[in-house]
């Protein structure tokens, strides 16, 4: 599924509802979750996973093609962990 | 790193400010969102939200493992587990305005 196919989704399952108002519900749900993120918050989903922020070391590299050694600066990843329920479901039949 | 914990409940206000639905639908929407994750997920096994990210489902074959108490070999069933690959976007706005 895609962006795209989950608003058509939304908009099949809610007809009262615009479909600008369910791209603007689903932008509004991910770009709360970067924003936080941004911010080095939590995002904690009940149910569904939880979203956190993982500090990155920096690093020497390598430039696979030259060999040469590159400075890699330390980052900030975002990191999912799939919550209890999510995870028993993906594995019910297994 | 701030350490706030972002919720359901804040999403759902953020929805309830920028859409201008009630807050029990702006509630009942961002679940509605979470479960259509979930289905797709179980269902086809990967879901792509562009500029955010993609989860998929990965499937892990049986391994040994062992009980580190007691140090009993026990196999570790074959399971299915779900991994987020952050878009370039997302991984971009995390790191904005450094280095």
């Amino acid at each position: 599924m895609t962006r795209s196919e989950l608003i058509k989704r939304l908009a099949e399952a809610n007809p009262h509802l615009y479909q600008r108002d369910v791209e603007r519900i689903v932008s509004t749900v991910f770009d709360t979750i970067s924003a936080a993120l941004e911010r080095g918050d939590r995002v904690e989903l009940r149910g569904f996973g939880a979203f956190s922020v993982r500090q990155r070391a920096a690093r020497t590299g390598r430039n696979p093609r030259t060999g040469q050694e590159v400075h890699v600066p330390d980052k900030r990843v975002p990191y999912f962990k799939s919550g209890k329920e999510l995870r028993e479901r993906l594995n019910q039949d297994a | 790193m701030a350490g706030k914990t972002v919720t359901r409940a804040q999403l759902a206000e953020a929805v309830y400010q920028q859409v201008g639905l009630s807050r029990s639908e702006s509630a009942e929407l961002v679940d509605a969102i979470l479960e259509e994750i979930s289905e797709s997920l179980v269902r086809e096994g990967t879901v792509k939200i562009s500029s955010f990210g993609t989860f998929l489902v990965r499937h892990k074959g049986q391994r040994i493992g062992r009980n580190p108490k007691t140090g009993e070999e026990v196999p570790i069933l074959p399971r299915r587990v779900l991994v987020f690959r952050p878009s370039q976007a997302l991984r971009a706005r995390l790191n904005r305005g450094r280095g």
